[in-house]
């Protein structure tokens, strides 16, 4: 702590009037930022803010149009990549870029592995350093397996072991915490705190505030491509934080009461062995069924079986009141589910096809049974869809990839409504969007609910779930843990049965869950699922 | 004719359609045919056209599923076999005795067989195309060894070998070039027309999402290898006929010829896009260029390799179109992609 | 399920030992050698001139030629990309260095080194087209299959350069050994044991992997992928090359169809010895082995009277069944990792 304190007044980056331009875009302007070493320093904004720009000046991918940057107070230019890590500039993503083939030793070095005589490879030392770094990081690893197969999180470790490797002296985590567990995000708190402790500087990129308060000394906010503000997070509220991302106070959340009519998904002990276990739950008309639970914790895996993508062991399904039986995506759809992926360029849309093409994808057996295909028709329908949902678009025939993330969804969302399903399953609506669309997403969601459906909603933002659900079913390790009412639900109680503390529902724990770790008092106010 | 795999996207029409790869192609087959006539005055008759043609036509008929299947983004290199399969077990039954009319219905058979144990390696267990198809290359042309040995069966009766190599009574059109052209209007209304055309692209272009959105990717894949081996043998049979000859070691070497007639055609190796009209001006586009390159004497090696430089350029020249295209648009200031979008090149070659 | 000591504070998964399926996954080498003992075994009792030191030496020395094209090919598919042009590579060679030593444009040593240096050229040729001008491995090497074949025919003609047309005792080379061991043999050693080292020991080698494993990831690290990959055309085509040069040797007399069809058996030999398709994994051993597998089935079914006819259908079914034993152990490792995550 006395060597941060020492040098507190010197910043070690100091980026002064960066600017840069894509075409017409001006993605940054005239931004200044400094980190200081010791510091968790947080960078948020909406998206288009220009985060990832700066992230990616910083990291060597973009070159600054103008600006200059300064590395403990000489001027600096970041060639390339390699160039920013030589600079000692190292960069966690969200999503880690490791090499599935190789070992997790060979992936925190490679590129710089200790060598032996002739300059050949020494894989002794190798391994014998890279235990050492996680040793430091205090994790254990196999550091001779591949790294085909870990978890997000483990893949983010060896990221941060890798920049440990090229002793950097600026981390970047990009968005790190997206497909964490809470306990995992614990863990990479710890860790943070620990580099900071010793000098490094972390500037921390994040869509989730609350994650913004618990680990941040200070906070830069940039809004279209200009800063805002910096300032001490002690000094600032949720509010704040939000109004300056915004520009404006918004209501999060317009969630309409509506009545709940009649059953029509009943589930009953539906199990897929190693995946989950005995989940039973039912959906209403006009019903929004909140899903939470830790990343893992078989939501996602639940949903695929209900949408017949994979096959159930044992278990009933009834759906207004018919025992049904998927063997696949379109058998499902047929009957009448619905599901919006977790994953929207992989899964839920077609980048290349237009916004009608994506739109009519599910339908068009139906729309045109004797195969041939009517444009007028399918412009048609997939305009009155995408109206509905207000999609900010050229017309029906632009290229869906050239839409904003938020503006996609709603395609999706248009996509799956002209498919008029009784069911829909919603896996993580808003991850990934702007706050903007967001609460556009939260309103059509409302809005489909009142209409009859009975939605299920998967997402690991707990605010969204708490605000959104008439009822939240909170799995854990695969098995329903609790089943709270609106009126009950709070972060805590969803927060304490998602890691399996609560022995409300289905209590058959062999083994409680690991406690989160004493260091980091996370768990209450984190929204991670 | 192919609307439905590329969307407007603005921008004058007339710059589009001079942009496409059909243009060119109908381009370098004008060219082709102006050279071939100068080189010889027997080049534009009817006569020279109807050799031309026949000879290739085996190759241009396989192209056709060839192309759906490499649209949807696999590829099956066993098609010569096939053929060659299907070629010598029709030879072996007519030596056995067992007439035509149930020899070709049973190797066409043989052929949907040989495509079916493609389509469930590829689709539903999810093995590599290349890998499954390099394999049943060897396998079905080892099956056709097995069957027919050494031997050439060539007592075909001449209502048979007259299908090969006859023309449609009254004219000098082959036999074959119309199943060519039969073929390609059926498959192109399939592929261009129907919505099943439509899922082939979405498949192509993003597998997980079609499969999100209802598609039966496995039983459409599986039944495009099943198409490819039933028009592969159905290829055999006209080649038997052609040649009057059956024998285990036909079509040998045709995969590489109809891989390069498709990707010729426009289509993109990694699936996604591609036409037929793109595919059939190919097939007519090699046609003419082997036909100029025989009347101006040159040897068959030196057309081996015209092919083999065509395939590369097929793809060169493309690219560099494409990237001379984007630096005029980045001198002129064109639209950025958005902040949060990927380029779509990359998402569509992933 | 999962190993209890996990629960340390703070990690949550220390990854303590691998699967006994994916150490087996990483062993094709070792069940691909026992696959052959028991074989083996098996062939001596039907056929007990399997197991004479002249057959086994043949089988290793025609085996020993493809195996050397298969681990250019490995270097290459490593890599994510693939080689189809290998068999044009070798005939091509084999024709133009048999027809320099008829027409006495060299001796036999400058002769061996024009061959390499062509083989070198032709690869070049191959990694400039994929890796300068970013045509698909699979586009670009198909047409310099065709290409090169062409050239071969051109140069070639009908001519054919018989065995009385090579320099005398340049074709000893095929029956000669060294300690026992044929002359071939140590030759694919060599390569193997130098390419081995290469793989493992240098930056470069690592390169190879990083560049197949994840493109993306590689290109963010500063790994030059473009030239990467262009060494690994060019040493493909320089062991086609040798390979080419070792057909000579082999069998005498050449004409423009040399090694027609090979590039199956090099493929089918790669893909046996466990190399994935799709890049990132698998040993240039592995490849060597896979051909040495592929040669030895071959012999043992020749030799319990089963008839030519009868290779092509094997090799395909070898193919398809190595494929899906590679698929089939990849599925159950995943499912053993998702498995200890969720229970």
């Amino acid at each position: 702590m006395t060597v941060a304190d020492a040098v507190a007044t010197a910043p070690r980056v100091e980026l002064a009037g960066i600017s840069k331009r894509f075409g017409v875009t001006q993605a940054l302007d005239a931004v200044s930022l400094e980190l200081r070493p010791g510091e968790v320093h947080a960078l948020v904004g909406e998206n288009g803010a220009g985060k990832s720009t700066l992230v990616k000046i910083l990291a060597g991918v973009h070159q600054p149009d103008a600006g200059t940057i300064r590395l403990d107070g000489e001027p600096v230019a970041i060639h390339g990549p390699a160039h920013a890590r030589a600079l000692g500039i190292a960069v966690v993503h969200q999503e880690p870029r490791l090499f599935p083939d190789l070992t997790v030793a060979e992936n925190v070095f490679i590129g710089h592995a200790p060598s032996g005589r002739l300059g050949s490879i020494d894989w002794g030392a190798t391994r014998r350093a890279a235990q050492a770094l996680f040793e430091q990081l205090e994790v254990r690893f196999d550091v001779g397996a591949p790294v085909r197969g870990l978890s997000m999180a483990d893949q983010q470790l060896i990221e941060i072991a890798k920049s440990l490797s090229v002793e950097a002296r600026v981390l970047i985590l990009d968005e790190p915490t997206a497909s964490l567990s809470a306990h995992e995000v614990a863990r990479l708190f710890t860790i943070v705190r620990r580099l900071r402790d010793r000098g490094v500087s972390v500037l921390f990129v994040s869509h989730r505030l609350d994650e913004v308060f618990d680990l941040c000394d200070r906070a830069t906010v940039f809004r279209d491509g200009r800063h805002v503000i910096t300032t001490p997070t002690s000094e600032l509220t949720t509010a704040d934080l939000v109004r300056h991302m915004v520009g404006r106070a918004v209501s999060l959340f317009p969630k309409v009461e509506t009545p709940i009519g009649q059953l029509l998904l009943d589930v009953k002990g539906l199990t897929r062995a190693g995946v989950f276990r005995d989940v039973s739950f039912d959906v209403r008309a006009g019903e929004i069924v909140g899903f939470a639970g830790l990343v893992g914790a078989g939501r996602t895996e639940v949903a695929r079986v209900l949408f017949g993508i994979d096959q159930r062991d044992s278990g009933e399904v009834r759906l207004g009141g018919a025992p049904v039986s998927f063997a696949s995506p379109s058998a499902a759809m047929h009957a009448g589910v619905a599901y919006l992926p977790e994953d929207r360029r992989q899964e839920g849309l077609v980048l290349d096809f237009t916004i009608a093409q994506n739109v009519t994808l599910p339908i068009l057996p139906r729309l045109f049974p004797r195969l041939l295909v009517r444009a007028g028709t399918e412009r048609q329908v997939a305009h009155d869809y995408t109206e509905q949902f207000r999609v900010r678009m050229t017309g029906v025939d632009q290229l869906v990839g050239a839409l904003s993330g938020g503006n996609q969804q709603k395609v999706v969302l248009a996509k799956w409504l002209a498919a008029k399903p009784t069911i829909l399953i919603l896996d993580e609506p808003t991850r990934g969007i702007d706050i903007g669309a967001k609460v556009e997403v939260h309103r059509i969601v409302s809005e489909l609910a009142a209409s009859g459906l009975g939605i299920i909603l998967i997402s690991s933002d707990l605010p969204e779930v708490l605000a959104m659900s008439d009822r939240i079913i909170v799995l854990h390790e695969g098995r329903v843990t609790a089943e709270i009412p609106r009126r009950q639900a709070t972060e805590e109680r969803v927060m304490f049965a998602a890691t399996g503390s609560l022995d409300g529902g289905a209590s058959r724990d062999e083994e409680p869950a690991p406690a989160p770790a004493p260091a980091t008092p996370t768990i209450g106010t984190d929204a991670d699922d | 004719m192919s609307a439905a795999a590329t969307p407007a996207t603005g921008g004058r029409t007339w710059m589009r359609w001079l942009a496409r790869w059909e243009t060119l192609l109908v381009i370098a087959l004008i060219a082709l045919i102006a050279i071939g006539n100068s080189l010889s005055p027997f080049f534009l008759t009817p006569g020279n056209f109807s050799n031309l043609i026949a000879a290739l036509m085996e190759v241009a008929i396989m192209a056709l599923p060839m192309t759906l299947v490499i649209i949807a983004g696999e590829i099956d290199l066993s098609v010569e076999s096939v053929a060659g399969l299907a070629s010598a077990i029709l030879g072996f039954l007519w030596a056995a005795g067992v007439p035509l009319e149930i020899g070709i219905p049973v190797v066409l058979i043989v052929g949907a067989l040989g495509g079916l144990l493609n389509g469930l390696l590829v689709a539903r267990a999810g093995l590599p195309s290349l890998v499954v198809t390099l394999g049943t290359l060897a396998l079905f042309r080892g099956l056709a060894l097995i069957v027919l040995g050494p031997r050439g069966i060539s007592d075909f009766p001449p209502a048979f070998t007259e299908f090969g190599f006859g023309h449609v009574p009254g004219t000098l059109i082959p036999w074959p070039f119309v199943v060519f052209l039969a073929l390609a209007l059926v498959l192109g209304i399939v592929l261009h027309r129907t919505w099943i055309g439509r899922q082939i692209y979405a498949i192509g272009k993003n597998t997980g999402a079609a499969r999100f959105s209802g598609v039966r990717v496995t039983r459409l894949k599986a039944g495009l290898f099943v198409l490819s081996g039933l028009v592969a043998a159905l290829a055999g049979v006209i080649l038997t006929a052609r040649l009057s000859s059956a024998r285990a070691d036909a079509g040998e070497g045709m995969t590489l010829t109809v891989v390069t007639v498709v990707l010729l055609g426009g289509v993109n190796i990694f699936g996604g896009s591609g036409t037929i009209p793109g595919v059939v001006l190919a097939v007519l586009v090699v046609a003419v260029m082997q036909n100029a390159l025989r009347l101006a004497s040159v040897s068959v090696e030196v057309q081996s390799i015209a092919l083999g430089l065509l395939l590369i350029l097929s793809v060169i020249i493309p690219t560099f179109a494409h990237q001379a295209k984007s630096a005029i648009d980045r001198v002129r200031g064109g639209r950025p992609p958005p902040a949060d979008s990927v380029p779509l090149g990359e998402t569509a070659r992933t | 399920m999962t190993d209890a000591s996990g629960v340390v504070v703070p990690a949550v998964g220390p990854r303590a030992g691998r699967s006994w399926l994916s150490t087996i996954a990483s062993q094709r080498e070792l069940s691909l050698l026992a696959i052959m003992f028991v074989l083996g075994g098996l062939v001596a009792v039907a056929a007990p001139q399997f197991l004479s030191a002249s057959n086994l030496s043949q089988v290793a020395v025609l085996a020993s030629i493809i195996a050397v094209a298969a681990v250019g090919e490995a270097l290459v598919i490593i890599t994510r990309n693939v080689d189809l042009s290998v068999e044009a590579m070798i005939g091509l060679v084999a024709y133009c260095v048999a027809l320099v030593l008829e027409r006495h444009a060299l001796d036999a040593p400058a002769a061996i080194v024009f061959g390499l240096g062509l083989g070198l050229l032709l690869g070049m040729i191959n990694g400039l087209i994929v890796s300068v001008f970013g045509v698909p491995a699979i586009v670009a090497t198909l047409g310099t299959l065709s290409v090169f074949r062409g050239v071969d025919y051109l140069i070639a003609g009908s001519h054919q350069v018989p065995l009385a047309g090579l320099p005398a005792g340049f074709t000893a080379a095929s029956h000669d050994s060294i300690l026992g061991i044929p002359i071939f043999v140590v030759v694919a050693l060599i390569v193997v044991f130098f390419s081995s080292l290469l793989l493992r020991y240098t930056r470069f080698g690592r390169q190879l992997y990083a560049v197949g494993s994840n493109p993306e990831a590689a290109a963010i690290l500063g790994i030059p992928s473009r030239r990467v990959v262009f060494v690994a055309f060019a040493l493909c085509g320089l062991l086609s090359g040798v390979a080419g040069i070792m057909w000579v040797i082999e069998f005498g007399t050449i004409n423009g169809t040399a090694a027609t069809g090979v590039v199956l058996a090099v493929v089918a030999a790669v893909v046996v010895g466990g190399v994935n398709i799709f890049g990132g994994s698998g040993t240039v051993a592995g490849a060597a082995l896979g051909a040495l597998f592929l040669g030895f089935i071959a012999n043992a079914l020749i030799l319990v009277g089963l008839s030519q006819f009868w290779l092509q259908a094997i090799y395909g079914l070898v193919i398809l069944l190595a494929v899906s034993a590679d698929a089939l152990i990849l599925r159950r490792v995943q499912r053993a990792t998702a498995a200890r995550r969720v229970r």
